[in-house]
C-alpha cells in the first residue's frame, strides 16, 4: 500500500488524511522532518501559508522538503500547500518551497464573505467537481512544462507539472475524492519508475 | 457559484485547524501577530483585561481600528460585535471583515435572542460552556465554536472546565442509543437533529478552539491536548513582558503539544506572563461567561 504523508503543522491536515484512507491508501501524518523518508509523496494542506512558513523554518524543515521534491516524489499541494510549492509569489522577493514552475497569487479571489463553491471540469481528473474556494490564490502563470487542468472565470485554478499538483480550492472538504485518488495514482506511477 | 455556504463558511475555520488566534488592537500588533505564526488576528478596541479595567458599555471596536488591522496584514482578520447586536454585526460584514465573534466579552445587546448567522454570508464564532450552549449556536448558524472560559484573567480553569465538559457530553451523545437522543436533547436543550448529527460524525461539526484565560504556550499545549482544534489568546501577549516572542512560543506550543521537551525550551525566559485574576475574587456581575443564553 502506498504511503501518504500529510504536512501537518497547520491546517486541513483530518480531512485530508480521511480522504487519503477512503481511496485506499495509508496516510502517515508528518510533523518532524525525519518522517520525511517514510511516504512515497506528500500532501501540503490548506491553512495558513505564512504559519507554515514560520514554523518550517523554526524546525529546519525546508531542506528537506526541497530534497524531497529533487528526489522525484510527488507532491500536492491545496490552496496554502500551492502557494508553498510556487516558484514565484506576486508581491514577494521569494517563494517557499519554490519547486513547481507557476507564479501565485494569494487572496486572489477576495475576502473571506467572497469565497465561494462552483462546479469544475477537471482535466483527465473529474467532471462536475463541486470546488469550495477559501480566500484561494490562482495561478496567475505557468511555466511552459505545466499542464493546466481546470480554470475558473478565467483564472488557472488546477495545474500538475510533472511530480507537482497544485489547485486552488479543497478537495478535502467535499466527500468527492476523485482528486485525491489522481494524486495517488500518480504516486503509484512514481514507484513504478 | 454559491458564496456563504456552510461548506464555505465551516470551511475557513477548518483551515485555521492547530494555529493560534491572537487579540489585536492596532496595525504594529498585527504585524507582530503574522510575524509571529498567527493564521489570524482579532481586531478589537481594547483586550478583555482592558475592557475588565475600564468598566462602563464594551462595544464593538470603532471601524477605523478594524480597517488598519485588515490594511496591515494578509492572514484573515476577525472582528467582535455584540451577542444580538445585528447592526454591528452587519457593519463588520460590510466592511469585509472574514469572521464577526459574537462577544460575551462585550456588553450584550439583547438579554434573550443571539443573530441569526445563518442570515449572514460571513462567518461567525461563537463561545460555549456545554453542549447545549454549543448546539444552539450551530442550530443558529455559528461556524465555528470556542471556549467561554474566563476572558482577560490569564486564568485557564474555565476554559479547562467548558473544554472538559463540551467533549465529555459529545462522548455521551455519541455514545448513547438513538432512542435516547430526544430526551438528551430536551435536558441539554439542545437540537435534536444536530444530536443527530454529532452521533453520525463522532465529534462536533465544527471546529472548537480554546479562549478565555491562555497565558502562557504551556496553558495553549494543555487546551490542545485536551481536545481543542486551535487557541485563541487574548490579553496573554499583548499584556505579556515580550509580545513577540510570547507570540511565536504560543504558536510553537500550539503545533507540537506533546512535545515537553520542546515546550520547556521555548518557555526558558519568557519574562512574566501576564498578572492574572483568581476566578473567586470575581464578583458575579464581572463574569463574561455568564452572558449569553
Amino acid at each position: 500500500m502506498v504511503k501518504i504523508g500529510v504536512f501537518a503543522l497547520q491546517g486541513a491536515v483530518r480531512e485530508h488524511v480521511r480522504a487519503v484512507e477512503e481511496c485506499g491508501a495509508e496516510a502517515v501524518v508528518i510533523k518532524l522532518k525525519d518522517q520525511l523518508s517514510e511516504v512515497d509523496g506528500l500532501i501540503l494542506p490548506g491553512g495558513e501559508s505564512t504559519t507554515m512558513r514560520r514554523l518550517i523554518d523554526k524546525y529546519d524543515f525546508m531542506s528537506e522538503l526541497k530534497e524531497f521534491a529533487a528526489a522525484g516524489k510527488p507532491m500536492f499541494g491545496t490552496c496554502a500547500g500551492l502557494i508553498l510549492l510556487a516558484k514565484r509569489l506576486v508581491g514577494y522577493d521569494a517563494p517557499h518551497i519554490g519547486v513547481m514552475d507557476v507564479t501565485v497569487e494569494r487572496n486572489s479571489f477576495g475576502r473571506q464573505r467572497e469565497s465561494f463553491e462552483a462546479d469544475l471540469d477537471i482535466a483527465g481528473v473529474a467532471e462536475n467537481f463541486a470546488a469550495v474556494f477559501i480566500r484561494g490564490p490562482h495561478i496567475v502563470q505557468a511555466g511552459e512544462n505545466v499542464e493546466v487542468l481546470a480554470k475558473y472565470d478565467g483564472r488557472i485554478v488546477a495545474a500538475r507539472e510533472g511530480q507537482f499538483l497544485g489547485c486552488s480550492f479543497h478537495p478535502e472538504l467535499t466527500d468527492d475524492h476523485r482528486m485525491t485518488a489522481y494524486f495517488i495514482n500518480m504516486v503509484k506511477e512514481s514507484l513504478v519508475k | 457559484m454559491k458564496t456563504g455556504t456552510d461548506r464555505v463558511k465551516r470551511g475557513m475555520a477548518e483551515m485555521q485547524k492547530g494555529g493560534v488566534i491572537m487579540d489585536v488592537v492596532n496595525a504594529e500588533q498585527a504585524k507582530i501577530a503574522e510575524e509571529a505564526g498567527a493564521v489570524a488576528v482579532m481586531a478589537l478596541e481594547r483586550v478583555p483585561s482592558d475592557i475588565r479595567a475600564a468598566g462602563g458599555v464594551a462595544r464593538m471596536a470603532d471601524p477605523r481600528i478594524t480597517e488598519e488591522v485588515m490594511n496591515a496584514v494578509s492572514i484573515p482578520v476577525m472582528a467582535k460585535a455584540r451577542i444580538g447586536h445585528i447592526v454591528e454585526a452587519r457593519v463588520l460584514e460590510a466592511m469585509g471583515v472574514d469572521y464577526i465573534d459574537e462577544s460575551e466579552v462585550l456588553t450584550p445587546a439583547d438579554e434573550e435572542y443571539h443573530l441569526n448567522k445563518n442570515a449572514f454570508t460571513v462567518p461567525f464564532v461563537c463561545g460555549c460552556r456545554d453542549l447545549g450552549e454549543a448546539a444552539r449556536r450551530i442550530a443558529e448558524g455559528a461556524s465555528m465554536l470556542r471556549t467561554k472560559g474566563e476572558p482577560g484573567t490569564g486564568n485557564i480553569v474555565e476554559a479547562v472546565r467548558h473544554m472538559r465538559k463540551v467533549n465529555a457530553q459529545v462522548r455521551k451523545v455519541v455514545g448513547m442509543n438513538e432512542d435516547e437522543l430526544m430526551t438528551e436533547a430536551k435536558l441539554l436543550g439542545a437540537p435534536y437533529e444536530l444530536l443527530l448529527e454529532i452521533k453520525r460524525l463522532g465529534r462536533l461539526p465544527v471546529v472548537n478552539f480554546a479562549a478565555g484565560g491562555v497565558a502562557t504556550p504551556a496553558d495553549a499545549a494543555l487546551m490542545m491536548q485536551l481536545g481543542a482544534d486551535g487557541v485563541f489568546v487574548g490579553s496573554g501577549i499583548f499584556k505579556s513582558d515580550n509580545p513577540a516572542r510570547f507570540a511565536k512560543a504560543i504558536v510553537e506550543a500550539t503545533t507540537h503539544y506533546q512535545d515537553y521537551k520542546l515546550i520547556a525550551e521555548i518557555s526558558k525566559n519568557l519574562g512574566v506572563a501576564m498578572k492574572g485574576i483568581e476566578i473567586s475574587n470575581l464578583a458575579p456581575g464581572d463574569r463574561m461567561q455568564d452572558r449569553g443564553w
